[in-house]
């Protein structure tokens, strides 16, 4: 083809420029022998030599938060705080794996998973859109955030009494609880991030044929992705702390109600092990997030 | 290119008694006034002045984002309302998706008018390959290099055929080298495609590599103070950029521009002011200096 020639010529008479823009070289090693397993081990620990670092005091110091807290039940410390009564890492360990064959336990676990995913998963399914929308047209805006402004402070917990009156079941009005904590964060972000989207993108998609429909689905929704993963985020972490304060004053089942009901009945380990519950779970549903957003958005990728 | 069939000679713009203001709270501002403007079909036009003259605000509303307050807009007869396919864009921001790989974004003209994954996945890969990107099809912008991505938007706005290609200060943010190359792949391309090309820059001798003709600007509210021709020959070559006769055209251009800067900076026009930035127009018309 004849204007390859024509690009290729003017790409040949600035060699060294052209070069530099080339980007990475595909073979950067000259042909030697393969360098030895020790050279190679070497040469990871350099360049992973930060990650291992982080991962060993991470470890570390997991482990002497374990000792101190060992020490200061064992030796019963009373110094402002009474360790009296607080159990044990071992006995919190003893009632975890009795927890493991209990069927009642997991089914605490499973009922509060549920109630994330069914509420966390309806205040995305509306607050996303919702925030699109806003974000897009000015009377909708207008209608709804007044309103969204008001009841935004509320917290989920002070919703309590008001959730138990407007829904028929104890699990309905956990769940809306579960659902108004976790919706307004993802709301706001979703706003916020479609408040942020470059105009000279979307001029740039109107000038390649995009009407409003494709200039939404193809500029805005993408543009304000990062934001929305922040919302979810956010409302994830609003989502748990709601679910367990509802669990605690009007559940009957799920992880909240377990860790409450294990101080009543004086099981002091099985507080321990419902808090470290919840931290797991916590951390678990905030990590499938980060994962999911990193599939979303590989162009983000690190 | 068998992407783009050769069409008969279009892409005549037109801007004819363009005046464009906008309101603030102590009146309407002035931005371009009583401007006329042509680019005729497969021209290269540059537009150049100082910085906030409103040679960008032109452009756009060719582009059509911008609608004039008086006067008119069209391209080939038809009066320009709101943006089109039909006029490429290329900013200075390089403006790619930033979540759509190089060839998506290559591709997308050709999706909004609805061509098979298959056929524009294809045209997007030929038209890659001519601008020496094929190698980096499936990164995203953020890998590349300015040059690089400018090239990328280049190639997308070319990609559905446009009947003219428009591009604002597309080289401003590149440095001094990759600046002189993409200049070269545009005169080539240009030189290869016969498409009429309005071209906004501040850099005067880019103007004069690149164009057939120029259109110098006022100071705010801009209008066109003078119009030049460029006679250099084509193909046009970098080693031109020393020629006698360029530099000619050069410190013509230099002191059209010099003396409304001033004015745009606020300065007074005095012949002692003059003096040391001016040495050439003194006593002199521009005719004269040329």
């Amino acid at each position: 083809m004849s204007s390859n020639a024509i690009l290729r010529h003017s790409e040949d008479s600035m060699p060294a420029t052209t070069l530099a823009e080339a980007g990475p070289l595909p073979a950067t090693t000259p042909p030697t022998t393969p360098p030895s397993f020790g050279t190679l081990a070497l040469r990871w620990y350099r360049l992973n030599r930060g990650g291992l670092r982080a991962t060993a005091i991470g470890i570390i110091s997991l482990l002497a938060f374990l000792l101190a807290w060992h020490l200061l039940t064992t030796y019963r410390v009373v110094f402002f705080v009474r360790f009296t009564n607080v159990p044990s890492p071992l006995a919190v360990y003893a009632s975890f794996t009795k927890a493991m064959h209990d069927p009642k336990f997991l089914m605490h676990i499973v009922l509060s998973c549920r109630r994330i995913l069914v509420g966390f998963s309806l205040a995305a399914i509306i607050g996303v859109p919702l925030g699109l929308i806003m974000g897009r047209f000015k009377l909708v805006h207008e209608i709804v955030f007044p309103v969204a402004e008001v009841l935004r402070p509320i917290p989920a917990i002070a919703w309590v009494p008001m959730a138990i009156m407007l829904w028929p079941t104890n699990e309905q009005s956990i769940v809306f609880i579960t659902f108004l904590g976790s919706f307004f964060p993802i709301l706001i972000n979703t706003l916020h991030g479609m408040s942020l989207v470059d105009p000279v993108l979307v001029r740039a998609a109107q000038c390649l044929g995009a009407r409003e429909r494709s200039i939404f689905r193809e500029v805005y929704f993408p543009a304000s992705l990062p934001h929305i993963f922040t919302g979810l985020t956010v409302g994830m972490g609003v989502a748990w702390v709601s679910l367990i304060a509802a669990e605690m004053i009007s559940g009957q089942y799920g992880i909240g109600y377990f860790t409450w009901e294990a101080y009543s009945l004086v099981q002091y380990a099985d507080i321990a092990l419902g808090m470290i519950a919840i931290g797991v779970l916590g951390l678990g549903s905030s990590v499938l997030i980060r994962g999911a957003g990193q599939l979303v958005m590989p162009w983000s990728a690190r | 290119m068998s992407e783009i069939p050769a069409k008969p000679p279009q892409g005549h713009i037109e801007v004819r008694n363009f005046s464009l203001s906008y309101d603030s709270i102590e009146g309407p501002v002035q931005a371009v006034a009583d401007t006329q403007i042509h680019v005729k079909p497969g021209e290269f036009v540059s537009i150049v002045g100082p910085s906030g003259c409103g040679k960008s605000t032109l452009l756009n509303a060719v582009a059509g984002f911008l609608k004039p307050t008086t006067g008119l807009v069209s391209v080939d007869g038809e009066r320009v309302n709101g943006p089109s396919a039909e006029r490429g864009m290329v900013f200075q921001q390089y403006s790619l998706f930033p979540w759509k790989t190089v060839r998506e974004n290559v591709e997308f003209g050709l999706k909004m008018r609805g061509m098979p994954r298959s056929q524009r996945e294809r045209a997007a890969r030929t038209l890659l390959g001519l601008a020496g990107l094929e190698a980096f099809e499936k990164h995203y912008p953020e890998k590349l290099s300015g040059g690089m991505k400018q090239r990328v938007g280049i190639v997308r706005a070319l990609a559905t055929g446009p009947k003219v290609l428009l591009l604002d200060e597309p080289f401003g943010a590149l440095d001094a080298q990759t600046r002189v190359i993409m200049q070269q792949i545009l005169t080539n391309m240009w030189q290869r495609l016969k498409i009429s090309v309005l071209f906004v820059t501040h850099d005067i001798d880019e103007a004069i590599f690149l164009s057939d003709r120029v259109y110098c600007m006022t100071a705010r509210p801009g209008s066109i103070k003078a119009e030049i021709p460029i006679p250099l020959e084509r193909p046009r070559q970098q080693a031109m950029m020393m020629s006698s006769e360029f530099l000619a055209l050069r410190r013509g251009l230099m002191s059209l521009i010099r003396e409304e800067s001033i004015k745009a900076m606020g300065g007074e026009i005095t012949d002692l002011g003059m003096q040391g930035l001016n040495i050439e127009l003194q006593g002199h018309s521009l005719a004269d200096v040329i």
